[in-house]
């Protein structure tokens, strides 16, 4: 467990105002979907057998860029055990929509078709061309080497820099530059100005490489077409099934969304990469109703490798301007952001608005200007990855901190504390458009400095350069936008879709309570945290309360679980509903106590007469008398639920400091990660052991950006980290122990006071590590080094070799 | 990926086994089957036909000879017996090192050096052992039986001497009291192989380095043995400036182009850090007290 809570924090108007006080928000309880999942009982995609079932492969294309000339499948569809052989053609001729819609519009966003499998050129290695479908998976994989497929090779591009600036064929020719889009935030003038006037300028050119998100569950459907009824069931590898629902029904297939039910069971991560609508799902669903058999496909690792969207792959020019004392006065920054050869539905907002927005990261900067341009390529579409866009822009803004505390000779830390947006400047509205809702930054700055001994090390540190040794302090200040709300915002700034939550709170005519929620689990511990969040507004136990996620029968609205928004969003819903059940029950207790409701006091799901405590009814009993409808007030209906639409009136701001102490042997690039301490404000913590996994979880991957990942292309355009042994993921035994820690300040317009946390670590650790290997290699005169910092690049750096 | 269609058989006895492989031409021994499988699942091997001996009986035993000069081990003995065995530790620690050092507990429990050894992984650590041993390999035929040196074995990547109707039964170290080795590894950060492995094995009399032997896995694309090195170090002093000397010759035996290259590392940065781990690895074994 990190260490207790230093909550000091500010009195909160919006604290979970369970009267009852179930006593289980905020407490370490574990979770109770881990013995399903752990045991090997939980259901995934791949578990689930249909009568009558049939498998899908889909042949993809091995070139990054050629027209198709043609495509023989008469080999492949006369094999023993194929049922069916279909190209981009068949799914043309039938007549559904066939496009993958982009769910993010941009001022002069370029939109080029994107069909479920291509039929004229093939655009990036693995676009889908074919599906096979078999009795067998092992039949269908070996009928894709029978089908022949004549390209005619087109000049490739894979560098985002290099497909505008570049003379080559376009990847579409609606867009002969390769641009999507030329975004532009912040005020220009202001900020060549603030550069005219500050005493100093530093400056740093980076990359931040493609990331390849594998979940450990690669993406999987199965698809059930029933003719009689004509609906379709679809299983599928989800972070968001109504969404999934919505796209299919508008983009894809066009069936009414009354006649598709998406129902996503386990999943096993996502990482952002199970948000989207990709092709494959879509010629799942098709295939079986062209076939009225079910159709499933099990994507193997290396199709996830080339197909799930990738994250990041920006490169960017960062230029801070400074005043000698410190005082940072602007920030300007160019990105070329790689979109892959489609847009994703999110791939647009992911470099422009989520991207730009935090370039003030803590700071107090006074002008803030960024353009990005977005740039198609022969690669697979990027898309978010945990931190999407957030993660990549306090790269940026901490980076340029480092520099120009560099530039000034003034210590990073002081360098940052100087900056910081100070608490009593809440709610903060930055140069780069957000208004953030609350801070305490120095305090968990400090925290996090505090477990190091700062000024102690930093002076170790000194002594050891002196033996060649070199130890480096990393710092990562952050702060992100969580939870993607309010609609009404996200909608001015281009979203085609809202940013609200739903959430059904029920009591069931026992007393026993069933939630249902439009977020979808992939590992969080829904279940349990959203369990604690309505026990604790009803007075009872998480024993009482059953979570329902994944499945929009059943659920009949949701949003999903995307941009660390289930805890806020959805929480916030079911805390909202919950309250209004509650109400709805105190107002029957009144009635049957013959009292008013304000002279009734709720604790322990027990309703009590003030000043007659023996007067009293338990929760679960009105739920029976509610479901009786015997005996109710006046007019009330019966029955004992609620619906919550939550529409949060802003984003939310989690931050916090993280710190790294790395020892790097200079004769060989090693690096030692020695320390690593994450201090977290996340607002109200629902169960601090799922925060404290979180943070392990997202420490790993930020380490795992910032020191092993990377996707390579080679000069053919295909993928060379296409497999577990060439793309580096972290192991557990290449991590420290990580220290974790928390400062609770809460949000003051969540309705349960939490931020979210469930991207926070990645966005903070990649920094952070990128921090202390270059403090470390200060004596050689390294400023920078772009990741991945493997051990072969550091070496060359002490060499003088950049 | 899904493998190609193959059969499989299981084996009573080796020769079944050799019965078995001589039936089904271009078929593969497999025993715990860890080099091999996953080179199926990727499409890099597609062999008809797969022999199981891993449950053959008599092969995995781990004993000296009378005359304790020779060292024996079965082929079916786990990486996890002979990382755990005293007398590997004591007779040649540096295949102790090696197979303590190899992949995870899983694949310790069930690879087997016979397997690691004909499969010719040169990213794998048991052949820098082996070699710096100078070791060999008893090989059963249908026909007859064969011994063959460490120095002739690999041949390059995935490539022995190991015929294709042969089994390795077992391999034998010649041993000497007055000798230290040992193993040291870098580790792939992605695959857990060896990004440089480097064996050394020193016959000293305390003072003087009398024979050496020195050996490289992972950064070349065939395990083999570092004779400049060796000779740097034979008939000198045990001292620091012969160490830095004979660390100094890594690179230059290893033949042009052989030095392996990949997203992680560049071929130049593996011959840096053969350099860094010969030098590493002969302070690992020798007790320099000046």
């Amino acid at each position: 467990m990190s260490d207790a809570d230093t909550n000091e924090a500010t009195e909160s108007a919006t604290e979970p105002d369970g009267d009852g006080s179930g006593g289980t928000f905020g407490s370490a309880i574990k979770r109770g979907e881990d013995v399903p999942l752990l045991t090997g009982d939980g259901e995934y995609t791949d578990d689930i057998s249909l009568r009558g079932m049939t498998h899908l492969a889909i042949c993809r294309s091995d070139h990054a860029h050629a027209r198709i000339e043609s495509i023989d499948t008469s080999d492949a569809a006369a094999m023993d055990g194929v049922i069916a052989v279909y190209t981009g053609e068949d799914v043309v001729e039938s007549g559904v929509p066939n496009t993958i819609p982009t769910a993010w519009d941009l001022p002069g966003l370029v939109q080029p078709q994107y069909r479920m499998l291509a039929t004229d050129k093939v655009r990036y290695e693995g676009t889908g061309i074919a599906a096979v479908i078999a009795e067998t998976p092992h039949a269908a994989h070996d009928a894709l080497e029978r089908i022949t497929v004549e390209y005619e090779p087109l000049e490739h591009v894979t560098d985002p820099v290099e497909a505008v600036e570049r003379d080559v064929p376009p990847v579409h020719d609606e867009a002969a530059d390769n641009v999507a889009f030329d975004f532009e935030l912040g005020e220009v003038d202001a900020t060549d100005e603030a550069f005219a006037d500050a005493d100093r300028v530093a400056s740093v050119d980076l990359r931040q490489p493609r990331i390849i998100p594998n979940a450990m569950e690669p993406r999987a459907a199965l698809a059930d077409w029933e003719n009689a009824t004509g609906k379709l069931r679809l299983w599928m590898t989800s972070q968001n099934p109504h969404l999934h629902r919505m796209l299919l029904s508008a983009g894809t297939l066009g069936l009414p969304e009354n006649k598709i039910q998406v129902i996503a069971p386990e999943v096993g991560g996502g990482f952002g990469s199970k948000i989207y609508h990709y092709p494959d799902e879509a010629v799942t669903a098709w295939c079986s109703m062209q076939l009225g058999r079910p159709v499933k496909w099990q994507a193997t690792r290396s199709e996830s490798y080339l197909t799930d969207c990738h994250g990041r792959d920006h490169v960017t020019t960062g230029e801070i301007a400074l005043d000698d004392d410190g005082t940072i006065r602007g920030v300007r920054v160019e990105t070329h952001a790689g979109l892959g050869a489609q847009l994703s539905q999110f791939g647009t907002a992911t470099p422009s608005y989520l991207y730009t927005t935090v370039l003030s990261g803590q700071y107090t900067i006074p002008a803030i200007h960024c353009r990005v341009i977005g740039a198609f390529t022969n690669t697979t579409p990027v898309d978010a990855y945990r931190g999407a866009g957030r993660a990549e822009g306090i790269y940026v803004i901490e980076r340029l901190v480092d520099v120009g505390a560099r530039e000034l000779g003034i210590d990073p830390a002081e360098l940052r504390r100087r900056n910081l947006v100070p608490p009593d400047e809440f709610p903060y509205e930055s140069a780069a458009a957000l208004v953030y809702d609350s801070g305490e930054y120095e305090r968990a700055m400090d925290l996090a400095l505090d477990h190091i001994d700062y000024d102690e090390l930093r002076e170790r540190q000194r002594e050891l350069r002196d033996e060649d040794r070199y130890i480096g302090i990393g710092i990562g200040n952050f702060v992100e936008s969580a939870g993607l709300s309010p609609s009404g915002l996200a909608g001015d700034l281009g979203a085609q879709a809202g940013g609200w939550e739903s959430s059904i709170v029920r009591f069931d005519s026992t007393g026993s309570v069933t939630v249902l929620a439009g977020t979808a689990d992939q590992g969080q511990g829904h279940r349990t945290t959203y369990a604690q969040i309505a026990a604790e507004e009803l007075g009872l136990s998480v024993d009482d309360v059953d979570v329902v996620e994944g499945d929009t029968d059943r659920i009949p609205q949701g949003m999903g679980t995307y941009g660390s928004r289930s805890a806020s969003v959805g929480g916030g819903s079911i805390a909202r509903g919950a309250r209004e059940v509650r109400e709805k029950a105190r107002r029957i207790a009144a009635h049957q106590l013959e009292t008013s409701v304000d002279d009734l006091e709720f604790e322990d799901g027990e309703f009590r007469v003030t000043g007659a405590p023996d007067r009293s009814l338990h929760i679960q009993t009105i739920a029976h008398e509610a479901y009786l409808g015997h005996d109710l007030p006046e007019g009330m209906d019966p029955g004992l639920e609620e619906t919550n639409f939550y529409d949060p009136e802003n984003f939310t701001y989690p931050f916090g400091t993280h710190v790294a102490v790395v020892e790097v042997d200079p004769e060989t690039g090693e690096i030692e990660i020695e320390r690593y301490i994450a201090v977290d404000d996340c607002g109200e913590i629902i169960n601090p052991m799922i925060v404290e996994g979180q943070v392990h979880g997202g420490i790993a991957q930020g380490i795992g950006a910032a020191l092993y990942e990377g996707a390579v292309y080679d000069d053919n355009g295909h993928l060379q980290t296409r497999r577990m042994d060439e793309y580096a993921v972290p192991h557990s035994t290449q991590l420290p122990e990580f220290k974790t820690d928390n400062t609770v300040t809460p949000s003051p317009h969540n309705p349960i006071g939490v931020k979210g946390v469930g991207e926070s670590a990645t966005i903070a650790a990649t920094p952070t590590m990128v921090s202390a290997v270059v403090d470390a290699l200060e004596p050689f005169g390294v400023d920078h080094l772009d990741m991945p910092l493997t051990p072969e690049s550091v070496w060359r750096a002490t060499e003088g070799d950049q | 990926m899904y493998t190609n269609d193959f059969e499989y058989y299981r084996a009573d006895s080796v020769d079944d086994a050799l019965t078995l492989l001589s039936d089904h031409a271009g078929a593969e021994l497999v025993a715990g089957a860890h080099g091999l499988l996953p080179r199926m699942k990727t499409g890099d091997e597609s062999p008809p036909a797969l022999v199981d001996i891993g449950q053959l009986r008599g092969l995995d035993m781990i004993e000296e000879d009378d005359d304790g000069t020779d060292l024996s081990i079965g082929a079916l003995a786990t990486h996890a017996e002979i990382a755990d065995s005293e007398t590997v530790r004591q007779r040649a620690s540096v295949l102790a090192d090696a197979a303590a050092e190899l992949g995870d507990p899983q694949v310790r429990n069930g690879g087997t050096i016979g397997g690691n050894l004909a499969h010719g992984d040169a990213r794998s650590d048991p052949p820098a052992a082996l070699l710096a041993l100078d070791g060999s390999l008893e090989v059963r035929g249908l026909d007859d039986k064969r011994t063959i040196d460490a120095t002739d074995l690999f041949e390059g990547p995935f490539e022995t001497a190991v015929a294709d109707d042969e089994i390795v039964t077992g391999i034998r170290i010649p041993t000497i009291d007055d000798a230290v080795s040992g193993y040291r590894k870098r580790r792939d950060p992605l695959s857990g192989y060896a990004l440089v492995g480097v064996g050394v094995w020193l016959r000293t009399d305390g003072e003087t380095i009398e024979e050496a032997r020195v050996a490289v896995t992972g950064a070349t694309t065939t395990p083999a043995r570092l004779p400049a090195v060796e000779d740097e170090l034979e008939g000198e002093a045990i001292t620091e400036d012969t160490i830095t000397a004979a660390s100094a010759k890594a690179g230059i035996t290893v033949d042009d182009g052989a030095f392996v290259s990949d997203v992680q590392a560049s071929a130049e940065y593996r011959e840096h850090l053969l350099t860094i781990d010969t030098e590493r690895a002969l302070y690992d074994v020798i007790d320099i007290s000046q």
